[in-house]
Formats: C-alpha cells, structure tokens, sequence
C-alpha cells in the first residue's frame, strides 16, 4: 500500500503524530493493567465459600446483664427455631464466612512446636453444625449431640474432637489421609483427634493469612462447642429454597416475644454478608470498568476530532489527488491506513507504559506480572477503537469532489 | 483588553460547538476522575487534629511471644495488656493519659417508647477528653476522683442525647446501660473524627462512640472488650486471669507537650520494660514505640491500597484528557491559522495574539474545572455508595475544590500553552498569500 506518502505526510506534522500516538500508549497501559485487576479480583469474588449461601441468614441476641442465662437461652432459642415451619436446620454459631470477624488459632502438630503448623478460623458449632453450614462431608463423621459442650467464661480448655476442612487437613498432613490423627489447638493442653474432613468452607477473612498461600482462605476447623462467656448469642439457620426472607421475619419476631431480657439483632442473609465482604473488591471492579469506558470514549474522540481536522485541512489535497484519477477507496483507504500507522507507533511506545506500570504495581502493591493475553487483548481492542474513530472523518474525506481542486479555498 | 479577549474567546468557541463541548468534557472528565480519588486519598491520610497531631501518641509495648513478632517483620502489638494499661496510668509520667478499649452494651431508655438497643461504648479516663478534643455541648468530662473510684458516670454523644432526650440538657439525668445506671456528667456537640485514629484497630473508619464511661468502671463491672483481642499464651481462667494475661485488647494514648517530655516518656517505658524483663516477662528485644497521630495511621496502613492505585490510574487518565484537549486545541488554532495572519498583518502582536489564545484555552479550561467539580460531587456521591465504610471520608472538602480549581485551570493553561505558541509563530504574509 501507500506507507511512503502516508509516512511523509505524517512527518510533516510530528506534533499532531505525537499527541495521538502518546495518548494512544497511556489508554493501552492503563487498559490492560486495569484489565488484568479487574479479571484478578472478579476471580477472587467468585470463590466458592463451600457452605450454602442462598438458604442461609444469621441471627443474634445481646442479654441484659449478668443474670442473663446464655444457656438456656440458646438452648430455647435452637429448639424454636428448628420447629419454625420452612427452616431445615439451625446451630449457634460464633461467626460465618466472610463475614470478616471470628476466632483464629495456630494448629501445631507437637506439643514442644514453638511455632504453630497451620493458622486457623474456629467455627464453635453444634451437631447441626454440618447440615446447616451446606458444607460437604468428605471423610469420616460430623460431631454427635453428645459431644457438645458450653465453653464459659474463662474456660481455655479444648474438647477432645474437631473437623477440619480438607486444605487444613493437607497442609497438616501432606499425602495422607487426615482422619483419625492428632493435633494441637493448644500444645500445652490435650490433643484434639479429627474425627472428619469436609470439603471446603472458608474462613471469615478475605486475604486470611495470605503468606501462607491461597489456600490459607480455607483453613477452618469445626470445635463442638456452644459459646456462653457473653451474652451475646449468634446462630445460623438454613431454610428451604426461596423461604429464607420469609423466615428470617418470622425467626426475629419470635426471638423477640420468647424472651424479653435481651436485644433481638437483625438477622442478615448470608448472601448479604458475601456482597459486603466483598464490597471493596466489587468496587475497584466498577470503578475500573468506568474507567476503561471513560478512557477508551476520550480517546475515540480524540481520533475523530484529530481526524476531521487533517480532513478538513488536506480538503484541497484530497480535490487535486481525486481530479488525478484516485478513486472513493483509495482515499478511505489512506486515512485509514495512516490511523493504522499512528496507531501502531503509539501501541509500540504502549507496550512498554503498560509493563511500566505493572511493574509500578509490583514493586508497591504485590501485583503479579502482567499475562501477554491482556496486551495483546488491548492492543487488538486500540486497534479497532482507532479505525472504528477514524472511519467517519475519512467517509467525509472521500466524499470530497474533485472539483475542489480547480476552487481557490 | 481582557473582556475583549474573551469576547473574542467565546465567539470563536461558539463557532465550533461540537468541538468545544469535546475540549470541555475532557478536561471535566479528567478533573472528576482525578479529584474524586484524590479527595478520598487525602481524606483518609490526613490529618485529623492538625493543631496537636505531633504531641499525642500511641503506646505500643511489644510483649510478644519470643518465638514471632506480633506482625512481620518485627512490630510490636498496636494495643496493650491490662497489666500495662494500669501500670501506665498509675504511673501517670505523661502530661495526658488515656487507656481505653470498645464496649457494646444494651441501653435500656426509660421512655417505654424506645425500645432497648443495643449501643457501642468506650470505656476510658477523663484525659481521653483533653487528649481528643470533642466539644462538648452540656457538662463536661468526669473527674480524676471519679476515674479512681470507677464511678457510675457517663458523657453521651449529641446523636444518642438527641434519642433519649430530645437534645435537653441531660447533666444529672441517669441511663441505663446493661441493667446498670449511670448519671450523666456531660454531653458532647456533634463530633465524628473522619479517621477514628484512636482506635485504629476496630475499624479506621467507624462511627464515633455514643457514649463513655470511665475504664476503672467498666473492669469492675468485668465488660469483655467488644473489639480485637489477641493473645500468644492462654489467659488462666476467670476474669482476672484474663487481666493478668498477655493478651492485648487495651488502646494506650498519652499527650506529650515537648520533645524532651517524649524523650523522658521513651526512657521510662523501656525502663518500665526492663523491670518487666527481670520478671520473666516481655521475652522479645527491646520494641517500644511511640508514634504520633501522622505516624500511627501510616503505620497502620489506614490509606488503602485500592485507593492508592485508584489516585495513580486517575491521574494518569487526567493525562490522557488532557493530551486529548492539547490535540483539539491544536487542531483548532491551526483552522484559524488565517484569521491570525490577517490580525498579524493588521498590527497585533505576538504577545497580543498570545494572551488571546490563552484567554480562550483559560476559558475551556475553567468551564471543565466546573463541569469536573460537579462530577466530583457525583463521583463521591458513587464512591459513598460502593463503599459503605467511606461516608465519612468521601466528602467534599474546600480544600479540594480549590485544589480542584486550580487543578483545572492549570491543566487548561498547559494544555493551550503549546497550540497558542505554534498559532503564534504563525507568519502573515504565508497566510495572506495563499487567501
């Protein structure tokens, strides 16, 4: 094609060459590596957590006073809220998922380790434990009515059986089967024997003990405990599918009419807790994807508003080459060529700005490198944004008469 | 001569109207995006008391476990023990002192109108209302005597005296709080610190408390701490080996007024440190810190990095736009590259042409700024709704807006530097000729 007149032509406004090729580079750097976050966090976003969060709610109560008995409390409450027509099942619970507070402990493996094997969220729960959660049983058994305890106020001391999660089960013991064996929630005290394995089920903190590595987020071991050191009481009810909102009405005016001496906390939908958990990362993600609208419709602009100005200046150019004999085509074509080329300049100056900036996110925000597939996604994306600009302004181009040619101006 | 520029300004602006809505809206978006992060940026690192920052500090004793730091690499714990929180304020070495901690308890009005709720406390000494400053509407803060003989008194905060008593005069009234009463010595104006810097552990960004009640009070009354609490040793049983413990769930503040009482105070803590060392405690190296109000929310990495990120990736937009603008500002200059011609040959200067072209980028430039401050008030309307914990930080702020003036106006003027200097060079007779 005709690189070389275009390449004269744009030699002889280096300016305007440079203007659009630099803003071209900036929109590839911040695309792609806005690309790369959102992609990143949209993938942290839709972990599975291992429970079931569409039938679920919690539900508390705070107690006045120290004459509050937790006890029976919780013991009343569980009996009415597992006879609340639609709900499957209900425990007391200390926390759930994501909900970003709860109780961690290091597991060790001996009792002489100074430091702990695995870090790990605590969920105190009942034999309802298991079925009200969702999670998956993989191995071995869930906790029987009979090993449940209170732990009270002061109380350090840890039952004799827990259940963990399979990635806390690997990480304790690699290559085998964890069932059965033995660990520490406290090596100065007995070892607890883990009497099951459930799939998976995430721990109340995003980016939970990150340096150990992703699968940190799902260290959780169940503790056959009902908590009674404050009188704060927190549990947890599973309700048959599309009955949860109704229910969680129903559970928190009956909570409130059995017992008068205490505070009825507003149940919350485990979905409700998920979308908060996660509220910063689901923000950064629209706030870059406005980004990315904004940048790439300012440069389009940009284009078009460059564009129709060259158009309009070169109008008597375009006269005199149509009266030589160059048809509709060719003129099109060269605009669109010669955004081709500008295009290309500014991408290949993009290409370092984008790793520019990726590495300005590594060194001070622990970003990873950057995948070539969001590059080449960009520069494919630019390439097309710059002929889509470019298309009107150069239709305009061709359109101009060769008569122009023969008028003054 | 300038009303005639402008004159001269808007006129050709008016003539291309597509084009100078484009210029507008660039550096209007540009603006938004970059104040809008920049304004949250600023307003969650800044600082919350300027007129004292530098004398009020955070006490971090590091009573960690011998084996690992409280947090990598070597920091010490961001709250204290109860051992040392009495230690400190029975020692009483600095010039203000407050111990504290968070405390949810259910208040029970008498009003059978409102229902019992449930309500976030904190527990603290009567320094605590010198150190920080709130103001306060009715009464004022307990005494020393009552600190001593953990008296059943409270200071409310404006919203929740609002609640309960319609905004009266509540001082010598009595609340129930957690079936205990209290009476009440002093109600607060309103007061919400943007960064809730003395208790950066349980939430930076929190509401302030609904009311205080002294420390010495709610230990007596054995209240848990509502907030963190973390431990490297097990606590021996019952209430009071839980005071005894390592576990730290108390936030230590002291007033300073000069460097030489910070020094004195350093020297006393590691003293105070090494006396504990003899007793088989403190196993770690030596770690205390004192960090004033700027370093503490440095340090406790209260700016997030999302948001950083965010200022960084805006700013580089603003960039964009305005290479964008220079680009159309250029285009559009050259359009005119006649009409200078003939204004050159008819006697005006360069310097006259000059100021005339920056008159009208000026123009563009402040008609952006305006446009881009209303999409930062949007813009922080979105950033309030997508982050719940923002609603006191994503506030407009005059600081802001005149930074976001002069942003603009700046942002205008370098953008329409360029184009006016190349409109400038322009030669008369080149253009005549060819007319």
């Amino acid at each position: 094609m005709e690189f070389r007149p275009i390449l004269s032509a744009l030699m002889r406004s280096k300016v305007a060459l440079v203007l659009i090729g630099l803003q071209i580079a900036l929109t590839l750097a911040i695309v792609c590596n806005a690309l790369f976050i959102i992609s990143q966090r949209l993938q942290l976003m839709s972990r599975d957590s291992g429970i079931n969060e569409a039938d679920t709610f919690t539900i508390g109560s705070l107690g006045f006073g120290s004459a509050f008995n937790v006890k029976t409390t919780i013991e009343e409450d569980m009996a009415m809220l597992r006879g609340l027509p639609g709900v499957v099942d209900a425990t007391p619970t200390n926390t759930v998922p994501l909900s970003n507070g709860g109780w961690s402990t290091g597991i060790s493996l001996k009792p002489e380790q100074k430091i702990s094997t695995a870090p790990s969220a605590i969920y105190f729960v009942d034999e309802h434990g298991l079925n009200t959660f969702g999670a998956k049983l993989a191995e071995g058994r869930f906790f029987t009515a009979d090993e449940i305890t209170f732990r009270e106020r002061g109380d350090n001391t840890w039952p004799p059986v827990m259940v963990v999660t399979r990635a806390l089960a690997n990480k304790l013991f690699p290559g085998e089967s964890a069932l059965g064996k033995q660990a520490y929630l406290d090596n100065e005290a007995a070892p607890q024997t883990i009497i099951g394995v459930v799939e998976r089920t995430q721990v109340p903190w995003i980016g939970f003990a990150s340096d150990e590595g992703p699968d940190a987020e799902f260290y959780s071991t169940f503790v056959p405990q009902r908590i009674a050191f404050s009188n704060f009481g927190r549990y947890l009810v599973r309700t048959e599918p599309g009955r949860r909102d109704e229910v969680m009405k129903a559970a928190e005016a009956k909570m409130a009419e059995t017992n008068h001496s205490r505070i009825v906390r507003e149940p919350r939908s485990v979905e409700r807790i998920r979308a908060e958990g996660y509220q910063e990362h689901r923000a950064m993600t629209i706030i870059l994807v406005g980004v990315i609208i904004a940048l790439l419709a300012v440069t389009a602009l940009g284009i078009v508003g460059m564009a129709s100005f060259w158009v309009t200046q070169r109008t008597k150019q375009i006269g005199t080459r149509r009266a030589l004999g160059a048809t509709r085509g060719s003129i099109l074509r060269y605009f669109m060529t010669e955004n081709f080329v500008i295009t290309s300049l500014g991408l290949a100056l993009g290409i370092l700005l984008t790793y520019g900036l990726n590495y300005w996110l590594m060194t001070n925000y622990e970003a990873q490198r950057l995948p070539l597939v969001y590059l080449a996604g960009g520069i494919a994306v630019l390439l097309l944004l710059g002929q889509a600009a470019v298309f009107g302004p150069a239709t305009r181009a061709s359109r101009v008469p060769p008569a122009v040619a023969t008028r003054s101006v | 001569m300038f009303a005639y520029y402008l004159q001269l300004g808007l006129h050709s602006l008016k003539r291309n109207p597509l084009l100078t809505a484009l210029m507008v809206f660039g550096i209007a978006l540009g603006i938004g995006t970059s104040m809008t992060s920049l304004t949250v940026f600023y307003l969650m690192g800044s600082d919350p008391i300027p007129w004292k920052s530098d004398t009020l500090h955070a006490v971090q004793l590091d009573n960690w476990s011998a084996e690992q730091p409280y947090r990598t690499p070597n920091e010490p714990p961001d709250q204290i023990t109860y051992l040392e929180a009495k230690a400190l304020m029975e020692a009483g070495k600095a010039d203000l002192q407050a111990a504290m901690y968070k405390v949810v308890w259910p208040l029970q009005p008498e009003n059978p109108e409102i229902k019992p709720f449930s309500s976030l406390g904190r527990a603290t000494y009567k320094d605590f209302f010198a150190m920080f400053e709130p103001p306060f509407k009715y009464g004022q803060a307990w005494d020393a005597a009552q600190d001593k003989e953990h008296a059943r008194v409270t200071v409310l905060s404006s919203g929740l005296n609002e609640k309960l008593f319609g905004g009266q005069d509540s001082t010598g009234k009595r609340v129930r709080l957690n079936e205990i009463e209290y009476t009440i010595v002093g109600v607060l104006d309103k007061w919400q610190p943007r960064v809730k810097y003395y208790d950066l552990t349980n939430g930076s960004f929190n509401d302030a408390e609904e009311y205080y009640v002294p420390f010495t009070t709610a230990i007596e009354l054995q209240t848990q701490p509502s907030g963190n609490n973390s431990c490297w040793a097990n606590a021996k049983p019952g209430w009071d080996g839980y005071l005894a413990s390592d576990c730290v769930w108390i936030q230590f503040w002291v007033q300073l007024n000069s460097q030489a009482r910070e020094d004195e105070y350093k020297a006393f803590l590691d003293n105070y440190v090494n006396e504990q060392k003899k007793l088989g405690r403190f196993p770690r190296p030596l770690n205390n810190r004192l960090p004033d109000v700027n370093e503490w929310i440095e340090a406790q990495g209260v700016v997030s990095r999302d948001a950083q990120i965010q200022v960084g990736l805006s700013f580089a937009f603003l960039i964009v736009c305005l290479v964008n603008t220079i680009g159309l500002l250029l285009a559009k200059f050259m359009r005119k590259s006649s009409e200078i011609g003939l204004r050159r040959a008819l006697g005006a200067t360069r310097g006259q042409l000059f100021t005339q072209h920056l008159v009208e980028a000026g123009v563009i430039g402040v008609s952006g700024g305006l446009i881009g401050l209303l999409l930062t008030w949007l813009g922080l309307m979105a950033v309030r709704s997508l982050y719940a914990d923002l609603n006191n930080v994503a506030r407009m702020d005059w600081f802001m807006v005149l930074t976001a003036i002069a942003l603009s106006i700046v942002a205008a003027v370098l953008a329409g530097l360029f184009p006016t200097w190349r409109a400038c060079q322009i030669t008369p007779a080149v253009q005549l000729k060819t007319q």
